[in-house]
Order: C-alpha cells, then sequence, then structure tokens
C-alpha cells in the first residue's frame, strides 16, 4: 500500500501543568516568561521553538517543554505567582506523547474518537481533549495530514497498539 | 446519543465523552439538619417526564462540571450553563419558556 | 422452472462466470448476481425450512424484507449463520449451506409439525408447557432447547477483522433510489456536507428496473449522470453497500458498509460501523410490496410481483415458465409485461379490483395478456413448488371457478413505505386511506437537541409511489436538509419524472374476502415465524388485543424479517378481527439495526489486546518477564504473586509472606492514587472530605484517613501526606484514584466554588515501590543517599531526598506491620529504581511480593481493605474505626447520614478476628448462624466474614468479619458455615493477629 499512516511513540517530553486564573498579569507573565508565548484561545495550542502552550481548561493550561527542564520550570513558575493562589506540577512522566503522521492521519484518528477531527473543521494550532477508544486522551494537529496524542503513560501500549491497527487498516476515503 | 455543549469550553460534546451526574440543583443538607430535609437531598429526586435540569461532567474533556436544562421525553436541550449556578440563568430560562410555557420545576419557574 | 434467460440482467456480466456451492453441490452464476439470483438461476426453489412447521421455504422477494432465504455462510473462522441470500454477493468460491432442517432440506422429519399445524396454534407453547410445573426443568424445556433457534452459532474465533469510524456531516441520505440521489444533488449544490448511503451495491432503486423517464432520459441514464455530479462535488461523499441501521438521539446514525462481503480475498476490515452525528438526515429509504393473504401463499414458487420483475430484469432470471399475477393495484402488470417481454408467459392476472386497472392493464390486454377483474387465488397448489393456482371470486367465499396451471405467482398487496428509521427516534405515522399504508407524519418528525425536526422523509419512502413525486420530493428533501443546516443556494429546475396513470388499488387482506378457516389457516402472514391469519385471528379472539400483545402472542414479525412482510398485513388482520379501525391498532414499535448487522461491526477494533484498555505501571515490563500471576484490579493488571520454578501459586504466596517478615520484600505499589491538593483552602476541604482531622497535620507527617460517601459508608482510605504549608497529597486505593479525584472536583466544583483549591491527580507521575520488612533499612543504607534512621525519618513521616541516586519522596508508612519504606521516584525512572534496588537486596534476600501477600500481611495486622471489610453498607463504626472520626468537626461528608438512628444501632454487626478451632481457613463469603430459622427456612445469621487466608506467618487459618455484638462476645465460638451444608466453628478474638504493640513497623 502507498498510502501509509505512521504512528511513534515521540518518547520523553517535558509537561506541567499549571492552574490559576489565566487572566491574572502574574499568570500570563509567568507563562510568557517561560515559553515566550502567549496563552491561547480556548481548545487551541499554540507552538514555537520546542516549546508550547495549550489551553486545557478554564484554569489550566499545560506547559510544554523540554523533559529536563520541567523540574524547574515548575519552580519558577511558583516563583513567578508568589502568594497568588495556583498549581504548577511536573507531569511528564504520567503522559504519553505519540505522533500520528500520514495522508489519513485524521481518519485514523476519527476511527477512534467521536470527536470532528475532519481537516475542514479541525486544522493546524487546533486542541481537542476527547477519548481514544477507550481511554482518555488530547489530540491536535501540528499540520495537515500530522497529528499529536497525549495519553496517561499506564495507556500507552493500549493507545499505540489502538492507533497502529486503525493506520494498518487502511483509509476510509471519507475526509 | 446526546450531544451537549460545554459552556466552559464550547466543545459539542458526545455523550461518551460525558460523565452523568443525577439531578441538578440540591441544596445540601449537613449535621443537625432536620430528617425529611435530609432525606430530600440524599433521596427524593424529581425525575420527570419532561423538563428536567441535570449534572453533567465534561469527563473526556475539559473536566468541568456543567448543568443541562433539557427535556426528558423529547431530549431537547434548553441550554447548558457552568455548575457555579444557585438557579439557572434567565437565559435558559426564556429559552425554556419559550418552548414550555408555563413551566416549573421545584421552585423554578 | 426457475431458470436463467437469454435476455440480459441489468447487473449481471454474463462474459464473468462464477462458481459457488449450495449444500456441497457445484453451481454457476455470473459477476452481479446475489446468492439468491444465482440459485433461482439454478432451479434452486427450495432454499430453507420455515422455523415452527419446517414447512418448504423459496424466497419471497429480492431485497432486505427477504424472509426466507437465509442460510449459513462460509466455514471455520468464517461462519456466519442466518445470512439473507438476496443481499449476499455472489463471489467465487462462496459456500453455502441452508438451515433448519434434519436431516437434509429436501426431507425434513420437523416437516411432521405441519400436520400438527391444527394442534400447534398462537400461544400453543405458553398454553401446554405451563403444567404440570416439575416437567418444565427436565422435560419440556430440553425438548423446546433442541427445537429452538434458527441457524447455529459460529464455534470458531472471528476470522476477519473490523472498525468503526466517526464522522459529523451537515446532510445524511439514507437510500440510494431516484429520492436519494436528487436530495444529495440538491443538499451538495448548497456546500453542506453531504454523506449519500446505498445499503445495495447498485444506484438507482426501483427506478432502473422500470425505467420511467427523468429529465427526458431513462431513469438508468439520469442515475448515471446524477452520480457523475455528485462524484464532482468535494463535500459529498457517497457509499454503496452501506445500510443505514439505526436513527438515535440528537442526529445520531450508525450505519453499516459492508466493505468486502462480496471480495472475501481483499484486505483491510470486513465490515465498518459509521457513527455519524448529522445535522439533518433524509431518509429515502424506499417502499416494499406486501404479499397478499391467500391459502398456499407460503410454497416455493410465490414471489412479490416486483421480486419477479427484479430477478428478470436485474438478473435475467425467470422464476417459472407460466407466471399467474395476484394484485389490487396497478403496478404488478408491470411485471406481466416485464415477464411478456422476456418470452415467459402469464396465463393470467387476477385483479382483485371490481373494476380492475388502468393503462397499465391496458397495456397488458393489448400484448394479449388474459385480465381477469374481481377474482381471486382461492389456493396455491403444489408441495415443495407451485403447480397451479385455483381460481374464486374475490368477493366470495372460495368457491373455485377454475384451476390455472403454472410454476409462478407473483402477488402484489400494494406498497409500505419503509418508515423504520423515521420511526427510530420517535417519528410519528399517518394511516394513508387512499394508498392503504402508513406513512410519516410530517407535522410529527423526529425531533433533535433543538427541538426542531432533524429527519425528512423523501420519495416513496414518504409514500409518494410516482416517479415524478418522488424525485420532486427527494430534491425538496435535500433542499430543506441543507437548509436547516445551514446552507443555500440558489434553485436550480426541479428533476422532471414521468409516470403512466394508475388507477387506485384496492386493499385486500384477506383473499378471498369471506374465505372460512380451513383457507385461513393455510394463509401466511409470517413466513419465517409460520404465523397465519388464523393465529392473529385467535390471539383477538383469546384478548391480545393491544398490537404488541398480539405481536407477543403470535410471534407476529418477531423473526430475523422484523415483520417487513407482514406488519402490515397483521395489522389489518387484527383490525378485522377487533372490528377497529388499522390506524386505531397502530403499529408495533420499529427498533433498530434496520436489518441485523455483525457482532464484529459492533465490537469493532475492541477484540483481543484492544478489546479493553490494559494499564501498566512502569515496572510492569519486569513482572511479566519475571513469571508474575497477574490478577486484574480495575484496569490494572497487578502481580498476584511471582511463581518459582516447582511452586504452586499458594506455595509462592506463603514464601513472599515469610521472606517479608523475616528478610526484606518489594511491593510495585505504582498503583495507588496519589492526589495532589494544593490552596489557601486545602485543609478546610480534606476536613470535609476525611472523617478525620487533616488541616492539622504538620508538615512533613502523614496520617492515615477515611473518606465516606454522603450516605455514610465508608467508600476510600489511605495515607495523607502534608507537604507544606497549602498543599497536601492523598493516596488513594488503586481502584479508588480516578473516582476520588472525580469525587474532589465535584465538590469544589458544584458546592464549594468559592474555596480555592486546585487538584491534580498524579497516580501515574511517579513509580511508588514499597520496601517492607526487618532489613529495608539496611537495603537504602547500602544504597546510600538520605539519612533513613529512625531519628531522621521516623515512622508516619516522610521526606524529599536521593536513594542510590535517584530523586526519591520516602513515606514510612506500613499497610504490613513491618519496618516500611514507601518510596516513589518519577514514573520514568521507575524501572530503573527497581533493579537497582533488587540489585541492592539481594544480599538482605529481598524478593518481591504480588497483591495476595500483601492482603495477607495487613489481614494478619489486622488492617482493613476497602472492597473486603467494606461493601458500600458499611461505616467506619462497625470496623472499629471510630479513632479516626473527629469529634471535633462541625461537618463532614457522611457525618449527617451517620447520625441517623439506623447507623447508631448497637446491633449493628461489628469487625472481630476469627480463627478457626481446628486451624483451617473459613471459606471466603462464610455466614455466622445464629440459632432458628428464618420465614424462608434458612438459617438465621448474625454475621459474616469480610476476610480470610492461611497465615504462613502463625501457621494457620485467620479472618476477619462482622458479627453482631461482635467485640463484646471476645471468646466466644460461633458457628460459620462452610457451604456444603455444614459448619465450622471459629473462636472471636482480636482483629490483629500480629505484633499487637505495633512494635515492629516503628524501629
Amino acid at each position: 500500500m502507498s498510502e501509509v499512516v505512521n504512528v511513534r511513540d515521540l518518547g520523553s517530553q517535558g509537561m506541567v501543568t499549571l492552574r490559576g486564573d489565566m487572566s491574572s498579569k502574574a499568570f500570563k507573565a509567568a507563562c510568557k516568561a517561560l515559553s515566550e508565548l502567549a496563552i491561547p484561545d480556548r481548545n487551541k495550542i499554540t507552538e514555537a521553538d520546542g516549546k508550547g502552550i495549550v489551553w486545557m481548561s478554564p484554569d489550566e493550561v499545560l506547559l510544554l517543554l523540554p523533559h529536563a527542564d520541567a523540574a524547574a520550570a515548575v519552580a519558577q513558575f511558583a516563583a513567578a505567582m508568589g502568594a497568588e493562589h495556583h498549581l504548577a506540577v511536573n507531569v511528564s512522566d504520567a503522559r504519553a506523547l505519540i505522533a500520528v503522521e500520514g495522508p489519513f492521519a485524521a481518519e485514523v484518528l476519527a476511527k477512534l474518537t467521536p470527536a470532528d477531527v475532519h481537516p475542514a473543521q479541525f486544522g493546524p494550532g487546533d486542541f481537542r481533549r476527547t477519548r481514544l477508544g477507550q481511554v482518555a486522551a488530547a489530540i491536535w494537529c501540528v499540520a495537515p495530514g500530522s497529528y499529536r496524542v497525549i495519553c496517561f503513560r499506564s495507556v500507552a501500549d493500549y493507545t499505540l497498539n489502538l492507533l497502529s491497527a486503525s493506520a494498518e487498516a487502511g483509509p476510509v476515503r471519507h475526509f | 446519543m446526546l450531544i451537549l455543549e460545554c459552556p466552559y469550553c464550547g466543545v459539542h460534546a458526545d455523550e461518551t465523552e460525558l460523565a452523568p451526574g443525577g439531578e441538578a440543583h440540591l441544596k445540601r443538607f449537613g449535621p443537625g439538619s432536620d430528617i425529611d430535609d435530609f432525606e430530600g437531598y440524599l433521596f427524593m429526586r424529581e425525575n420527570p417526564k419532561g423538563l428536567h435540569f441535570e449534572r453533567w461532567r465534561h469527563a473526556y474533556g475539559c473536566g468541568k462540571w456543567f448543568l443541562a436544562a433539557r427535556c426528558t421525553a423529547t431530549l431537547e436541550v434548553f441550554g447548558t450553563y457552568p455548575a457555579q449556578s444557585a438557579e439557572p440563568p434567565q437565559s435558559i430560562k426564556d429559552a425554556i419558556t419559550a418552548k414550555r410555557p408555563g413551566w416549573s420545576w421545584r421552585d423554578f419557574a | 422452472m426457475s431458470t436463467r434467460l437469454s435476455t440480459a440482467g441489468r447487473l449481471i456480466d454474463t462474459a464473468k462466470p462464477i462458481k459457488f456451492s449450495f449444500n456441497g453441490k457445484t453451481l454457476q452464476g455470473y459477476a452481479g448476481d446475489t446468492l439468491a439470483s444465482a440459485l433461482l438461476a439454478n432451479d434452486q426453489l427450495l432454499v430453507g425450512r420455515s422455523f415452527k412447521y419446517h414447512r418448504p421455504r423459496g424466497v419471497v422477494a429480492a431485497g432486505a424484507e427477504e424472509p426466507n432465504g437465509l442460510v449459513n455462510l462460509g466455514s471455520n473462522g468464517t461462519f456466519e449463520p442466518n445470512q439473507r441470500i438476496t443481499t449476499t454477493e455472489l463471489f467465487d468460491g462462496l459456500s453455502a449451506t441452508s438451515q433448519n432442517h434434519w436431516p437434509s432440506l429436501e426431507f425434513d422429519v420437523g416437516s411432521i409439525n405441519t400436520h400438527l399445524a391444527r394442534f400447534l396454534p398462537a400461544g400453543f407453547y405458553y398454553k401446554m408447557f405451563i403444567h404440570p410445573r416439575p416437567l418444565w426443568k427436565h422435560v419440556y424445556e430440553p425438548f423446546i432447547r433442541q427445537s429452538a433457534g434458527l441457524g447455529k452459532a459460529p464455534k470458531d474465533r472471528d476470522a476477519d477483522t473490523y472498525e468503526h469510524f466517526n464522522c459529523t456531516v451537515d446532510v445524511l441520505v439514507i437510500g440510494g433510489g431516484i429520492a436519494g440521489l436528487a436530495a444529495a444533488a440538491e443538499a451538495g449544490r448548497t456546500g453542506a456536507r453531504v454523506l449519500l448511503i446505498e445499503q445495495t451495491a447498485a444506484w438507482g432503486g426501483r427506478a432502473v428496473v422500470d425505467q420511467p423517464t427523468i429529465d427526458g432520459q431513462t431513469a438508468a441514464d439520469w442515475v448515471t449522470t446524477t452520480l457523475a455530479g455528485l462524484a464532482a462535488m468535494e463535500n459529498v461523499d457517497i457509499r454503496t453497500r452501506t445500510m443505514g441501521a439505526g436513527v438515535y438521539d440528537h442526529g445520531y446514525v450508525l450505519a453499516y458498509e459492508r466493505l468486502r462481503d462480496h471480495a472475501p480475498k481483499a484486505s483491510g476490515p470486513r465490515h465498518r460501523l459509521w457513527r455519524i452525528r448529522a445535522r439533518q438526515i433524509v431518509t429515502a429509504t424506499g417502499a416494499i410490496e406486501r404479499p397478499l393473504s391467500f391459502a398456499g401463499n407460503d410454497l416455493p414458487g410465490v414471489l412479490l410481483a416486483s421480486a419477479v420483475r427484479d430477478y428478470a430484469v436485474n438478473f435475467g432470471v425467470g422464476i417459472g415458465d407460466r407466471t399467474v399475477i395476484a394484485t389490487n393495484n396497478d403496478d404488478a402488470y408491470r411485471t406481466a409485461l416485464a415477464l411478456h417481454d422476456a418470452g415467459l408467459q402469464v396465463p393470467v392476472i387476477l385483479d382483485a379490483r371490481a373494476k380492475g386497472g388502468g393503462e397499465l392493464a391496458d397495456q397488458a390486454r393489448a400484448k394479449g395478456i388474459r385480465v381477469e377483474n374481481g377474482k381471486a387465488i382461492a389456493s396455491v397448489k403444489g408441495g415443495k413448488r407451485v403447480t397451479g393456482v385455483s381460481v374464486c371470486l374475490q368477493a366470495g367465499q372460495g368457491a373455485v371457478l377454475e384451476e390455472i396451471s403454472c410454476d409462478c405467482v407473483a402477488m402484489s398487496g400494494g406498497w409500505s413505505p419503509v418508515v423504520h428509521l423515521w420511526s427510530h427516534c420517535g417519528g410519528k405515522l399517518t394511516w394513508d386511506e387512499a394508498q392503504a399504508m402508513f406513512r410519516p407524519n410530517n407535522d410529527r418528525p423526529p425531533t433533535g437537541a433543538d427541538g426542531e425536526a432533524m429527519v425528512i422523509a423523501a420519495g416513496t419512502a414518504n409514500g409518494h409511489l410516482y416517479t415524478a413525486e418522488a424525485i420532486a420530493d427527494g430534491w425538496s428533501a435535500g433542499r430543506a436538509a441543507a437548509h436547516a443546516a445551514g446552507f443555500t443556494a440558489k434553485p436550480e429546475a426541479i428533476p422532471d419524472g414521468s409516470d403512466v396513470p394508475e388507477l387506485p388499488l384496492t386493499p385486500v387482506w384477506m383473499m378471498p374476502q369471506g374465505a372460512g378457516y380451513d383457507l385461513r389457516s393455510k394463509s401466511w402472514l409470517d413466513f419465517q415465524n409460520d404465523v397465519k391469519v388464523s393465529d392473529v385471528q385467535l390471539a383477538a379472539q383469546e384478548g391480545f388485543e393491544s398490537v404488541e400483545h398480539a405481536k407477543r402472542y403470535t410471534t407476529l414479525g418477531m423473526a430475523t424479517d422484523q415483520g417487513k412482510l407482514s406488519n402490515i398485513n397483521g395489522l389489518a388482520t387484527l383490525s378485522g378481527a377487533l372490528n377497529i379501525p388499522i390506524p386505531s391498532v397502530g403499529t408495533t414499535t420499529f427498533r433498530p439495526p434496520y436489518t441485523p448487522i455483525s457482532m464484529g461491526a459492533i465490537a469493532g477494533v475492541a477484540r483481543d489486546d484492544l478489546f479493553q484498555p490494559i494499564r501498566k505501571t512502569p515496572i510492569s515490563g519486569w513482572h511479566e518477564s519475571n513469571r508474575a500471576d497477574f490478577e486484574p484490579v480495575g484496569q490494572w493488571r497487578r502481580p498476584y504473586a511471582f511463581v518459582h520454578k516447582g511452586e504452586s501459586v499458594h506455595d509462592a504466596v506463603k514464601r513472599e509472606v515469610t521472606n517479608t517478615r523475616t528478610n526484606v520484600g518489594l511491593l510495585d505499589a505504582s498503583t495507588l492514587g496519589k492526589i495532589l491538593v494544593k490552596g489557601p483552602d486545602a485543609g478546610r476541604f480534606l476536613d470535609m472530605l476525611y472523617t478525620n482531622m487533616m488541616s492539622n497535620l504538620a508538615v512533613g507527617k502523614c496520617r492515615y484517613g477515611l473518606m465516606c460517601s454522603e450516605n455514610g459508608f465508608l467508600m476510600d482510605d489511605g495515607v495523607v501526606a502534608r507537604i507544606d504549608d497549602d498543599t497536601w497529597l492523598c493516596h488513594t486505593t488503586t481502584g479508588g484514584a480516578d473516582r476520588i479525584h472525580a469525587w474532589m472536583e465535584d465538590w469544589l466544583q458544584c458546592e464549594w466554588w468559592d474555596w480555592k483549591v486546585y487538584t491534580a491527580n498524579l497516580t501515574e507521575q511517579f513509580a511508588q515501590i514499597a520496601v517492607v520488612g526487618p532489613k529495608a533499612r539496611q537495603v537504602l543504607e547500602k544504597m546510600g543517599g538520605m539519612d533513613v534512621s529512625k531519628e531522621a525519618l521516623p515512622f508516619m513521616q516522610w521526606a524529599d531526598g536521593t536513594i542510590g541516586g535517584f530523586d526519591a519522596r520516602v513515606f514510612r508508612i506500613s499497610f504490613s506491620g513491618e519496618l516500611s519504606y514507601e518510596i516513589a521516584v518519577p514514573a520514568s525512572q521507575g524501572r530503573a529504581f527497581w533493579d537497582a534496588l533488587l540489585s541492592a537486596g539481594a544480599e538482605f534476600g529481598m524478593m518481591p511480593y504480588g497483591t495476595e501477600c500483601l492482603h495477607v500481611l495487613r489481614a494478619e495486622k489486622g488492617f482493613i481493605m476497602i472492597g473486603d471489610e467494606t461493601d458500600g453498607t458499611v461505616i467506619p463504626q462497625d470496623l472499629n474505626l471510630g479513632w479516626a472520626i473527629s469529634k471535633k468537626k462541625d461537618d463532614y461528608l457522611g457525618k449527617r447520614a451517620q447520625e441517623r438512628s439506623h447507623m447508631a444501632d448497637p446491633n449493628r454487626w461489628k469487625l472481630v478476628g476469627l480463627e478457626t478451632l481446628d486451624g483451617s481457613v473459613i471459606p471466603d463469603g462464610a455466614y455466622a448462624v445464629a440459632e432458628g430459622m428464618n420465614p424462608n427456612g434458612q438459617r438465621n445469621t448474625q454475621g459474616r466474614v469480610t476476610s480470610t487466608y492461611f497465615s504462613p506467618t502463625l501457621g494457620k487459618g485467620i479472618a476477619m468479619g462482622l458479627v453482631l455484638h461482635g467485640p463484646d462476645r471476645m471468646g466466644e465460638v460461633i458457628e460459620m458455615t462452610k457451604g456444603d451444608g455444614t459448619y465450622i466453628k471459629a473462636r472471636i478474638v482480636d482483629q490483629v493477629f500480629y505484633d499487637k504493640a505495633g512494635e515492629k513497623q516503628d524501629v
């Protein structure tokens, strides 16, 4: 088959959960200082230079950064927030990051998630927390035909196998 | 398969991405409360055929609890709103009134 | 005889012959055939036996409504029973066998039942097998089980793969006839996302058989042109072999795509289940012809008139040389004309209408076909196939006027719109008196989330049987659906269909209308389930007046075809018997799926390793390669024990317990829940969640805590550590992690939303390893790093540091009664840390242990286990855990509930230890019996076992249990049930069997 969708584990990835009042100056400034990125709109991701910020919920973002930098980022964020109510915690090891890439990658995801991932609806920079098969996952579009999946570490094997089986089954040719 | 809009993240979530949480707008009765009040809080539910207010959690999503006003018979959804609401917002009440004039549910109307 | 005609069929390619087998006999068909058409081309009219009387059954229909043609397909891993031959496309090597007969299709012993038919009327089984009661289990049930069921369940694993596909569309059009095509084309023009699905392999529905003129072209040419237009639209996807199976809430639709049933050697999934969220749905699902009820209408060779026409036109198959046509409408004349054109004989058309038909009847007469108005079939002659009919007056009682020999009867009782998908989600129907049909009530459509219509019926499915009406209705349905989904375009011309004018039908529910019992008891309504006109009348007579009751009493419409042919005729018969109008009888409920879908498609990819998620800890790989005997704990698989060569699992548990108590053990405790709770109000929040105080826990210390539901029952327990001034780390049970985190968020978001608290579930961020036993400290000291002495890190405290170079958080907590360190390291280092511990511990006799050893250790110490000592009805006070319930707090979750009189009742069973007098192990689930019997003649009870084990440390059985006034009855001997009617004597003792003073864990 000439058309192939590649599913692979991207290995260690730094991830820090940051919770607080996202509209506060301190929160925005702390995020900016850590990533050089602005907080994205809801259901979006901003990425540049190996770092990213993901909108997770109205009081939570996920900071993406090199794995080795995560612990320091937690401390830096906590210091920047001072007495302002917040939570910063390293969750790098609690998650797995998977790439799904190829011409019908969106269809591979659509076999497993109820979310509308039609490329016309879910394009680069779009982010969605949903489920893949029977587990929670977060997905985003990097570029047409290129997606990232975050799932919990304990179900990384399940999610990888699920995505691989769906990729091997071939395209649906609906999107 | 219900589709409910999460008022926090705006996602039109599929029922399989949501966790149901039973009836909304329950008032908690704690220690020292009258036994009938406590029974009502713990056990008594409206269970209507028709308009109902329910709790849902966007479990496979932003994780937030929200409330939904919907008809249990036709499954029409009149609106969803944040869980941090002592009563349905006026806009939801208006939406219900437009479709179900003269409605009432517990103390709301 | 039934044979291939010289005139070519539309759908078959005679240049491509195909070999297949039926009951072991090799036959030939052509590419494009269905299994039904290929069998008919080989004169295989007899295809099965009916369910109850085992009567010979032939093909009746040409599509999804076929009730009789059900076969076993394939073998071994591809075996599947009850496959409908009219919807099975022929492929090279197809192998089918008939079912529901013994010993053979041609000679079936069970057909003796047909002679007993008089004694097997509706409700026979209910009446016959109810008395005497004792015979049911050993005589009746085995007999009925033997004869019940259609087809055999597959024995082998399914060799194929399946998948699901989710999509969201603006307009879903179900049905690829001219109405569906027109709808899709018009909706597609607006730019809406459109999906058009057709259950068969071919487009055009019935129009391409009858070939009316559309837009000045033949219907076939119009279909080709329209398909080309649809294919050119980027926003439109069209799919054949995809059936709309069910319409559900809020525009959710299941569709069933059969990707390679017709090409089994192709790669990829066999079936795909589409989970479609559609803003608007157009059901252009066509209509189904109704049989007529006359005596002998079930004989092989009696078919629907449209089916006879389909086989001739589509497949070039003639069912018989001489076909008698019986009808109450004009459409069946088309069959006569088609057969005549194919060179076959039509000896007579029996038109039950007194005044007969219109222009089509004139065409038939012009071709020299005899047409008899007001005439009916009195009965069909023949055994395993039709040999002739006797003719009577429709208005009479069946006196035979004439006998006509024939080998096929084509019947038409009018058409019923396929309203299943319209009805699945609440669409209502209306009775159309003129056309004698239920059709969608367009004023009461299924409604969606916004309370507005979400389904539009179109074409013949909407009751428009004329071409012009049907295609215009499809066009406007497509337009309306797109508009409702938010899309519009400038209108273009409505496709223009032309029709031969027809005279109205006359409803005929019994032929002849005055048929006596003899004829009625041979007039079939449900061919597969053997329900006759007389059965439905009997049901009505016996009081089963509701249509739903009559259905279940007679089994009308309960076969695999779900009444597609029998439904309306059955309702009409019931209506006649009850003397009430048909609309007052109503219809039975239409439930999905429209036709059966495969179990594989429902499962999709969720089978074998992907059946459900298996959660793995960072150390799972080591367990797998070191002879772990796993047990499921939620979706985790935890090692139950590590079994050495030559050991039984029980031996392994004993060894692990003894080694941990004497040397040092190692437990992968990574699955324990770890929830971070932080904020200025975190202490106040935890004081509400736990029964004891957590706000006053000092930084650096740990405390065991209990959580109760608002109903007062104990739901989880675990150790809480105070991390810093506003941060606590709550350990939960393995199964409780997600649940307790959700529970916390529920209270924070929905009740105390002004409290400043954030939570994070860090369960999977850390690998947590318990190093347990008298030599635990020596192992850690050997690895080096932080000070783990009693002075630096006393019992029930925690500290951050490094151990053997690993960043670690060490908790001095013990669930075993031994000196114990629970050490958390980042999950990515978990495996390396485990390996380092094992290598450092080797000289101290360190061995890993599993969950059963963990359970024995904790039971010896009298520690409770959530799920063993608790079952949702147990409060902490029952477990003598009153010490963990704060008296100082005004409130905590469950406190009010525990104030109820029943919760404070001194007669609640309370936790004690139990040891048998003979040292044996009390069976799991044993009850403590009390004097006397209850009203059911069972022994009264006074308690039950909650945990019971063999203790290797004590060398005897130990148990915990809840016993009436237990703590006040120390030393008393009670009797426990063994499950075999005998009892075992056990003494009530303290629940702590080992190191009651707690000295060993605090060293």
